[in-house]
C-alpha cells in the first residue's frame, strides 16, 4: 500500500513538472504571455498613478534640495531595475543553459533592452539630478560609474546576440556573456567603490540625498513596483515578436495566426 | 496639497528643467519602448499573414 | 608531454616564426604611452601623476589588440575542432593557448613597461610596483579576453564587438593595477591592491578556462 501511495505522489510531482515544462515551450507560451500582457499593463498604470500622486501631492519638499529631490521618484526605480533585470536576464540565461529551454533565452534577449533603457534613464535622472545639486552634469560618484559600466554590459550583449545569426548559438553565446557579467558585477562595483573612496574626488553620495521620510520611501517603492510591472509588460511583447520571428515555420504558429 | 497654482507645480520651485526633464525623459522613453515592441510584433506577423496568403494563391494556382 | 605545455609550446613555436604579430602589439604599447606626454605636455609633476593611468591603459588595449588571432587561426583550419575532439580534455589546450598568449602578449609588456615608465619620471620603486601590479594583471587580462575571444570567433564584426564585451570587464584590473602604483607615489600601502588583483587573478584561473572551453564548444556547434 505504501508503494503504491509513493508511486501515485511519484507521478503527482512529475505531472506538475511536465506542467510547468509545458509553458517553456513557445507553442504555449505564447497565448500565455498574450493573455498576461493587459494585467501586467493595468498594474503598471495603477501603481505608477499611485506612485506619481505621492511624488508629487503627498511627499513635502525637501528641507535642503526643494522640489528638486523629486527627480529620485523615478532615478531609484530606474537604477533598481537595471541591476534587477540584469540578475533575471542572466537566470533565464542559465535556465535556458541547463535545461535547454528555447523560451529561456528568448526571455534574456526580451529582457536586454529594456534593462538598457532602465540603465540610461538611470544615467540621465542623475545627470539631472546631479545639475542643480552639485553644479554639474556628471561625477565620477561610484554608483553613476557602476550604472554607466553596467550600461555598456547591457550594450555589450545586444550587441552579440544582435552579431549571432544562428539564434541558439546567440542564445548559448549570450547566457554564457551574461553569466560572466553577473559574476562580474560585484567585482566591479566594489572595486569602483574602493577607486572613489581612495580618490576622494567627490564626496558626494546620490542615495543619502534628502533624509528619507516614510512617505518618501512609499512613493519610491510604488514607482519601483510600476517599473517592474512596466518591464513585465514591455518584455512579455517583445518575446511574442521574437518567438515568432523565431518559429515562423513551424506548423503552430500558422494555425496560431489564424 | 502644496501647491498654490498650477503655475507653482510647473515651476518645481525653480527645479522645473531638472525635474520635468527627468520625469519627461522616462515618460517619453517609456512610451516609445512598448510602442516599438508592439510594431515590431505586428510586423512580424503581418509578414506572416502575408506570406500565408501567398502560399493559399500559389496552391489554388497549382490546383486549377 | 603534458598537454599543456605541449600547447604552450606549439603556441609560442608558431608565433615566433610570424614575428610581426607580436611585435605589434609591442609597438603599440610604446607608441601609444609615448603619445599621450606630446597631448598632454612635458610637465614631469603632471605626467608622474597620470604615469600609472596610461601605462595601465595602454596595456589593457595592446592586449585587447592580441585577442582576436587567440583562436582564429586554430578555427581556421580546423585544429580547434581536433582539439576539442582529442582525450585530452579541452579546458587544459584552452589554459595553455591562455598562458601562451601571455606569454607572447603580456609578459613582453610586464618587461617593457619599467622602460616606458622612466618617460614618466616614476622612481626605482615606483617602477618596481608598476612592474609587480602588471605582472599579476596581465595573466588576468589574457583570461578574462580568452572569454570574449571565444565567443565572437568567427562572428561579424568580432575585433570591435570584442572590445566592447571585454573592456567593461577589464575595469577591476585596472582599478587595482593603476591604484596599487598611485598609492605607492603618495606613500600609502599597496598591499591591499596587489593581494586584491592576486586573488582576481586566482578566481580568474578558476572560471575563466572554463567560460572560454564552454564558449568555443557553442561556436564550433
Amino acid at each position: 500500500m505504501g508503494n503504491h501511495g509513493g508511486l501515485e505522489g511519484g507521478i503527482g510531482v512529475k505531472q506538475s513538472i511536465i506542467h510547468w515544462f509545458k509553458y517553456a515551450s513557445p507553442q504555449s507560451f505564447y497565448p500565455l504571455a498574450g493573455r498576461m500582457i493587459p494585467w501586467f499593463w493595468a498594474a503598471a498604470a495603477v501603481f505608477g498613478i499611485a506612485g506619481l500622486w505621492i511624488s508629487f501631492f503627498v511627499a513635502p519638499t525637501d528641507a535642503q534640495q526643494g522640489e528638486g529631490y523629486r527627480i529620485i521618484f523615478v532615478h531609484v526605480p530606474a537604477s533598481w531595475m537595471s541591476m534587477f533585470i540584469y540578475l533575471v536576464m542572466a537566470f533565464w540565461a542559465g535556465l535556458g543553459l541547463a535545461l535547454n529551454t528555447r523560451v529561456s533565452g528568448m526571455m534574456a534577449q526580451a529582457l536586454a533592452p529594456t534593462g538598457a533603457l532602465m540603465a540610461a534613464l538611470s544615467l540621465w535622472t542623475g545627470a539631472f539630478w546631479g545639475k542643480p545639486m552639485w553644479g554639474t552634469w556628471w561625477v565620477w560618484d561610484a554608483r553613476l560609474t557602476s550604472e554607466l559600466i553596467l550600461f555598456f554590459l547591457y550594450l555589450g550583449f545586444m550587441a552579440l546576440q544582435a552579431a549571432i545569426d544562428d539564434p541558439r548559438r546567440a542564445d548559448k553565446a549570450g547566457a554564457i556573456l551574461a553569466l560572466v557579467g553577473v559574476v562580474n558585477i560585484p567585482i566591479i562595483y566594489f572595486s569602483v567603490k574602493w577607486w572613489n573612496t581612495l580618490h576622494q574626488g567627490s564626496t558626494i553620495n546620490l542615495n543619502k540625498a534628502p533624509s528619507m521620510a516614510q512617505t518618501m520611501l512609499w512613493g519610491m517603492l510604488l514607482m519601483a513596483l510600476g517599473f517592474w510591472m512596466y518591464s513585465i509588460a514591455v518584455a512579455l511583447t517583445r518575446v511574442r515578436a521574437i518567438i515568432l520571428e523565431r518559429e515562423r515555420h513551424t506548423e503552430w504558429v500558422k494555425h496560431a495566426l489564424e | 496639497m502644496h501647491w498654490n497654482s498650477v503655475g507653482d507645480f510647473f515651476a518645481m520651485g525653480g527645479y522645473a528643467l531638472y525635474v520635468w526633464g527627468s520625469f519627461g525623459a522616462c515618460l517619453v522613453l517609456m512610451v516609445v519602448e512598448p510602442l516599438l515592441a508592439r510594431k515590431r510584433l505586428t510586423e512580424v506577423r503581418d509578414t506572416l499573414a502575408r506570406e500565408r496568403l501567398a502560399d493559399e494563391l500559389d496552391h489554388q494556382s497549382g490546383t486549377s | 608531454m603534458n598537454p599543456l605545455l605541449a600547447t604552450v609550446r606549439r603556441d609560442v613555436l608558431l608565433a615566433l616564426r610570424r614575428k610581426s604579430e607580436v611585435l605589434t602589439a609591442v609597438f603599440f604599447f610604446v607608441i601609444v604611452t609615448s603619445l599621450f606626454p606630446l597631448g598632454i605636455g612635458p610637465e614631469p609633476v603632471l605626467l608622474k601623476k597620470i604615469a600609472p593611468g596610461i601605462l595601465w591603459v595602454a596595456a589593457l588595449l595592446a592586449t585587447l589588440l592580441g585577442l582576436p588571432r587567440l583562436f582564429a587561426a586554430d578555427h581556421l583550419d580546423g585544429t580547434l575542432e581536433q582539439m576539442a575532439l582529442s582525450p585530452s580534455p579541452l579546458g587544459l589546450l584552452v589554459a595553455g593557448k591562455i598562458l601562451a598568449h601571455w606569454l607572447l602578449c603580456g609578459l613582453p609588456l610586464v618587461l617593457l613597461a619599467p622602460v616606458l615608465g622612466l618617460q614618466f619620471d616614476l622612481d626605482a620603486s615606483a617602477l618596481g610596483i608598476l612592474t609587480l601590479a602588471l605582472l599579476l594583471g596581465t595573466p588576468l587580462l589574457s583570461l578574462i579576453g580568452a572569454i570574449g575571444a571565444a565567443l565572437t570567433l568567427g562572428v561579424r564584426g568580432g575585433g570591435v564587438l570584442l572590445a566592447l564585451l571585454v573592456l567593461p570587464l577589464y575595469i577591476p584590473a585596472l582599478i587595482f593595477g593603476a591604484g596599487a602604483v598611485e598609492a605607492h607615489i603618495a606613500g600609502l600601502d599597496v598591499g591591499g591592491h596587489l593581494s586584491l588583483l592576486a586573488a582576481m587573478l586566482v578566481l580568474a584561473a578558476f572560471f575563466a578556462p572554463w567560460a572560454t572551453t564552454a564558449a568555443l564548444r557553442v561556436a564550433l556547434e
